[in-house]
């Protein structure tokens, strides 16, 4: 990584750094991850800002992302059609919000879209039950699983619908007291981030 | 261009703001009436717009120069685009508004995060600290009115270069608005949205803001404030590095944190208790290392030049064995390493240390610390415990904070599965015992038996023990010599068969009692308390006896060793009388029994078998049956991993209980055995690795994986009691006993805490000695004590009262959190019957249509069925509702909206989404007036076009 980039513009870099919670160096490191996962797609001139897309199967391969339970929905949430498929401005996108720079509201926001895995907008109960064993890898048994489920409905259901719109998720996470260090874990994320593509270009 | 007319633009700008703000408002406060509301900002914005044009014409009427034509084309440039975002503002409408949502709601972020953020970004963000609005702007308002002042900035800036004093308002108005944008630019990242719309966004303000920047001559306190913005955003993360670094400083933390991912948080809540008092034991031996042993071995009297300092004659042969030195006799005894070595010089060395005075202080802070420390953990705790509601989202936080997202190895993946997995479990467990309903006289009865039970062990035990103690004292009278083995071990026998079957005993007597396990392990660890009393009664007063033993024998030596320096004087002096001083070796002069050493040594030696018992339990009983069972499982007639032997448990009591009263030990003994915390250190150093290893290797978890209190406030009651009993012994001995007159630092003295007021005496002037006779006589000090003593009532009495208060607080909430949610039930329910009378006959098809439509229509159709609503008043409120929880610009949620208001008189969504109304009818019969999401809903749902993913 020299002084003078010629992936992006200018322009392009202040305009992303106005986007994103990434410094300019920051930007650049992940543009080498994005181009590391896909060397032969990803051109390395970006200031045409040309239409590349890399599909979820690569995304998701990613050390960061790779444990994750979550990670399908993750990429989906964020991806422009939805699809998981990202582009460049999805992936800075994606970094951006899960860095710890971030402000609870739009983490929580986002949590929110990851948790509702049919996008109606609410958390319902089959949402919530995916949920569940995708943390627990399905070692809970359907009873127990479903009283979890209640017991989520009702704690955080506030105005009792049955389900659990943004307002009820946001009210009931924000008093969370690991949602902060909830932050701080997806901060590492981005730490990793940081050191992991200044490896690859010594 | 006339004053006047700058004044109206003026003016009018302001109602258009206030205006704004007030809508604003009203929406935050009823999201029913949204729509109305926002028809009307527009009809009026329109009109400002072309109020606006109507001035700017005038403006270029009274004006002329190459520099308007310039204005006027950059002007009409501007315009066109205007008129375009006007073309596209019913399109951009529900955009618009979700944009406004996310705004509010990152506004408060983005203010606190402004200054840290500020630096960082690209160009001409490090000017915002000018005053920021105080009424919290929509975006859509901003947007408008950022095209209306477009168009006024630039008569601003035209009416600037020509009439000076007029502009001052302008200018501030200005200045605010470019703030503004500043204020977005800054903010953007926190918007939401797409990167597309957030790059587009933001060219717009940046080009809003390059241009007219200029015009404000701004960015004189530049620097500075980028470098004070610099320096906070250092100082941040320097905290955080710190934070981050203190927290990679606690020992362990992974091994305990694997531990509870398999065994669940009550076994990890003892190794955490193991790691607390090894940090504990740690700042003990630091204050004996440091302040007794290594002083007394680099400037004290060195070995062999005292009597007390040398082995003597008789045990020379074998004070090199190893089984002596295992015993801690021989040499060992003879070093730093117990009370007797020391000398009672009042200064050592060059640096003139005072040893004396330096070990009683020692001893009795290091008491005093502990006392501290436990007591102060203690109140924290309790504090804890007071503090959060965290039982009201137990289940929620569980499910939605758990994951670490941080996680990147597939190895800390699996154990935070398990570790997830184990803590839903021991919800469960808590939830079904919180719902158990049971014979309750049953249960009572048998709970009143098992105390019955329990009491009537515990008496047996401690009479048995009390019985043994005696006729081990009788037979101590007589001589141990004329009886047998059994006679002189009995009474560790007996405390050892105590010690290992009662236990057993009590669990099978709580299994009577059928309580949650995390309260029967508190009966357990209360019961078998009680039973470690008993041993730890019976060695101290056999200890006392020892003492009083070993005082008598001092008298006798101390008379015998007159004689023999008389006789020694008689036998020499005649023979070589060159030599005054006689010269005897050290090891040869007859001394006293020294019982302070002594008493260590016991407490030694206690320390140590109980050490290699622990762990010869582990190896035995965990490890071995480990093997045995895993190995021979595959040659045995029944099942040996599910069948009988089976693999063990991990005994949180019982380890705990070993923890605590070996702590006890330390604190009794360390006074007479300085090298009683090094052992403690290292064997608490040593039992985290064993144990650890151990219970990852041979034990199972627990049947019903339980939770512990967050706080074991229970081990620390239990760990003050303790180290309150072990401090009386120590006082005791400490005031009340002579120390011996030929070994340790006090000899010589009647009693040992006269070192302190020889330290007076000797080391400061003589008015501190006598302020300290006049504070120290009881005239004073009884008015003190009654003092603290009414303080402390005093302070306990208001701390009740607030806990009352507190309690009395969360009370009210929790009943108004529930009031909260029957009304809204009602209100779903009253809403629901006047929907059902209509539809009796629309069944779940329609719901799962709704919510399919809800999930497919993808952006542009969505844009296009907004439209459609746009033109109706009943369609805009759920656009402007549902645009809280989308974040793209295309997705239409069609009847699906958050309540904006809770307890509001807005009927909660449920009624759309769980009973959507028929999407064919066309009429809205049956709905009541006053309730303009109903209709909404209705034309809503089946405009969008069944597009399906």
């Amino acid at each position: 990584m020299g002084n003078k980039q010629t992936i992006f513009t200018q322009e392009q870099l202040d305009a992303y750094q106005d986007c994103t919670f990434f410094t300019r160096k920051e930007i650049l490191r992940l543009f080498y991850r994005y181009r590391d996962l896909a060397p032969q797609l990803v051109p390395l001139d970006y200031s045409a800002s040309p239409a590349v897309t890399l599909p979820y199967e690569l995304i998701g391969s990613m050390p960061e992302l790779k444990d994750n339970p979550f990670r399908q929905r993750i990429a989906e949430v964020f991806s422009e059609h939805g699809d998981g498929n990202m582009t460049l401005d999805d992936f800075l996108d994606m970094f951006s919000v899960l860095s710890e720079m971030a402000p609870r509201d739009l983490k929580a926001y986002y949590a929110f879209k990851i948790y509702d895995y049919n996008n109606d907008d609410y958390i319902c109960k089959s949402d919530l039950e995916k949920t569940v064993n995708k943390l627990t890898r399905n070692e809970l048994t359907p009873e127990e699983v479903s009283l979890v489920c209640e017991k989520v409905i009702y704690e955080a259901d506030v105005d009792n619908d049955g389900k659990l719109s943004l307002a009820d998720f946001q009210h009931m996470i924000v008093r969370a007291p690991d949602f902060l260090r909830y932050l701080v874990s997806l901060i590492t994320t981005t730490e990793q981030e940081k050191t992991l593509p200044q490896r690859t270009n010594i | 261009m006339t004053k006047q007319d700058k004044s109206t633009e003026g003016n009018d700008g302001n109602d258009d703001n206030e205006e704004g703000s007030a809508v604003e408002n009203e929406e935050a406060a009823k999201g029913t009436d949204k729509g109305r509301k926002r028809a009307t900002p527009r009809t009026r914005r329109a009109h400002a717009r072309g109020r606006d044009r109507h001035g700017d014409e005038e403006d270029e009427d009274g004006e002329d120069g190459a520099r308007r034509t310039g204005h006027r084309r950059h002007r009409s440039r501007r315009r066109g685009r205007a008129a375009g975002n006007e073309a596209s503002d019913s399109d951009m409408e529900p955009a618009k508004a979700r944009k406004n949502q996310a705004n509010q709601k990152s506004k408060e972020d983005d203010e606190e995060e402004e200054d840290e953020k500020g630096g960082k970004g690209g160009k001409g963000k490090n000017e915002k600290k000018g005053d920021k609005k105080p009424d919290k702007k929509g975006k859509k308002e901003k947007a408008n009115k950022k095209k209306k002042d477009k168009k006024k900035s630039g008569s601003g800036s035209d009416s600037e270069s020509e009439e000076e004093p007029i502009t001052e308002e302008e200018l501030a108005k200005l200045k605010e608005e470019v703030e503004e944008k500043k204020k977005l630019i800054a903010t953007l990242r926190n918007k939401p949205w797409k990167m597309k719309k957030k790059l587009s966004v933001l060219k717009e303000a940046q080009l809003f803001v390059e241009k007219f920047e200029g015009a404000l001559g701004k960015g004189k306190g530049k620097k500075f404030y980028a470098y004070k913005v610099m320096m906070t955003k250092k100082w941040m993360k320097f905290q955080r590095d710190f934070e981050n670094f203190k927290t990679a400083c606690i020992p362990w933390e992974m091994k305990i944190k694997e531990i509870e991912s398999h065994f669940g948080s009550s076994v990890a809540s003892y190794f955490i208790f193991l790691r607390w008092m090894y940090g504990i034991n740690m700042i003990l031996f630091g204050l004996t290392f440091g302040l007794v042993m290594v002083p007394e071995a680099l400037m004290g009297k060195p070995y062999g030049s005292l009597p007390r300092k040398t082995v003597p004659r008789a045990e020379e042969a074998t004070a090199m064995n190893f089984a002596t030195l295992w015993d801690f006799s021989g040499l060992a005894q003879y070093s730093v390493l117990f009370y007797g070595y020391y000398n009672n010089q009042r200064t050592i060395g060059w640096l003139k240390f005072r040893m004396p005075l330096s070990y009683f202080l020692v001893g009795v802070g290091s008491i005093g610390y502990s006392f501290m420390v436990v007591t102060r953990t203690m109140a924290k705790n309790a504090n804890d415990d007071g503090g959060g509601d965290d039982t009201s989202f137990n289940f929620s936080w569980k499910m939605f904070t758990s994951w670490d997202y941080l996680i990147g190895n597939p190895e800390t993946a699996d154990n935070k599965f398990a570790s997830i997995t184990t803590s839903f479990k021991e919800a469960i467990v808590e939830e079904q015992e919180s719902r158990k309903e049971e014979n309750i006289h049953l249960t009572r009865f048998l709970r009143v038996l098992a105390n019955f039970l329990a009491l009537c062990t515990l008496a047996g035990s401690g009479y048995l023990i009390f019985f043994v103690v005696r006729r081990s004292q009788q037979f101590a009278l007589e001589g141990l010599e004329n009886y047998g083995w059994w006679e002189r071990n009995e009474v560790n026998t007996v405390m050892s068969l105590l010690g290992m079957f009662c236990p057993t005993l009590f669990d099978v007597i709580s299994s009577l009692e059928n309580y949650h396990p995390r309260i029967a392990l508190r009966w357990q660890l209360g019961r078998i308390f009680a039973l470690f009393l008993g041993n730890l009664y019976t060695f101290i007063i056999a200890l006392m006896d020892e003492i009083n033993l070993k005082l008598e024998e001092e008298k006798i030596v101390k008379y015998n060793m007159t004689i023999w320096e008389a006789s020694l004087y008689n036998g020499t002096i005649p023979e070589n009388s060159t030599a005054p001083p006689i010269q005897v070796d050290p090891a040869d002069v007859p001394r006293g029994p020294c019982w302070e050493t002594m008493v260590g040594q016991e407490f030694v030696r206690l320390v140590v078998s109980d050490m290699m018992t622990t762990y010869i339990t582990i190896l035995i009983g965990d490890f071995l049956r480990a093997v045995f069972v895993r190995f021979f499982n595959y040659c045995w007639c029944w099942d040996l991993e599910y069948g009988f032997p089976s693999y063990s448990e991990f005994d949180i009591s019982g380890n705990v209980l070993g923890l605590i009263f070996n702590q006890g030990m330390i604190w009794m003994g360390s006074f007479y055995a300085p090298c009683l915390p090094a052992i403690n250190v290292f064997r608490l150093h040593t039992s985290m690795y064993l144990q650890c290893w151990a219970v990852m290797c041979c034990n199972v978890p627990q049947e019903r994986v339980f939770k512990a209190s967050r706080s074991n406030n229970f081990y620390m009651a239990m760990l003050l009691f303790i180290l309150f009993l072990s401090t009386l012994p120590a006082v005791y001995t400490i005031v009340s006993i002579p120390p011996s007159f030929d070994c340790g630092p006090f000899s010589g003295k009647t009693r040992m805490y006269e070192v302190i007021s020889e330290t007076l005496e000797h080391d400061f002037p003589s008015w501190f000695g006598k302020v300290f006779g006049y504070a120290s006589n009881p005239g004073l000090i009884l008015p003190f004590i009654l003092l603290m003593v009414l303080s402390i009532y005093y302070l306990n009495a208001t701390s009740k009262s607030y806990k009352e208060a507190n309690l009395e607080l969360k009370k009210k909430l929790q009943s108004q959190a529930e009031e909260n949610k029957r009304r809204n039930k009602q209100k779903a329910q009253k809403s629901n019957e006047q929907e059902e009378n209509p539809f009796e006959t629309e069944p779940s098809p329609a719901k799962a249509k709704g919510d399919k439509q809800d999930e497919s229509t993808p952006n542009k159709d969505g844009k296009k069925g907004q439209d459609g609503n746009g033109s109706k008043n009943t369609g805009q409120p759920q656009e402007a509702s549902s645009s809280q929880t989308l974040q793209r610009p295309g997705p239409v949620l069609n009847g699906h909206y958050p309540p904006q208001s809770r307890g509001g008189n807005l009927p909660p969504p449920s009624i759309a989404v769980t009973r959507p109304p028929g999407p064919r009818r066309p009429g809205v019969p049956g709905y009541p007036p006053g309730n303009p999401c109903l209709p909404g809903m209705q034309p809503g749902m089946p405009r969008g076009p069944p597009m399906y993913r």
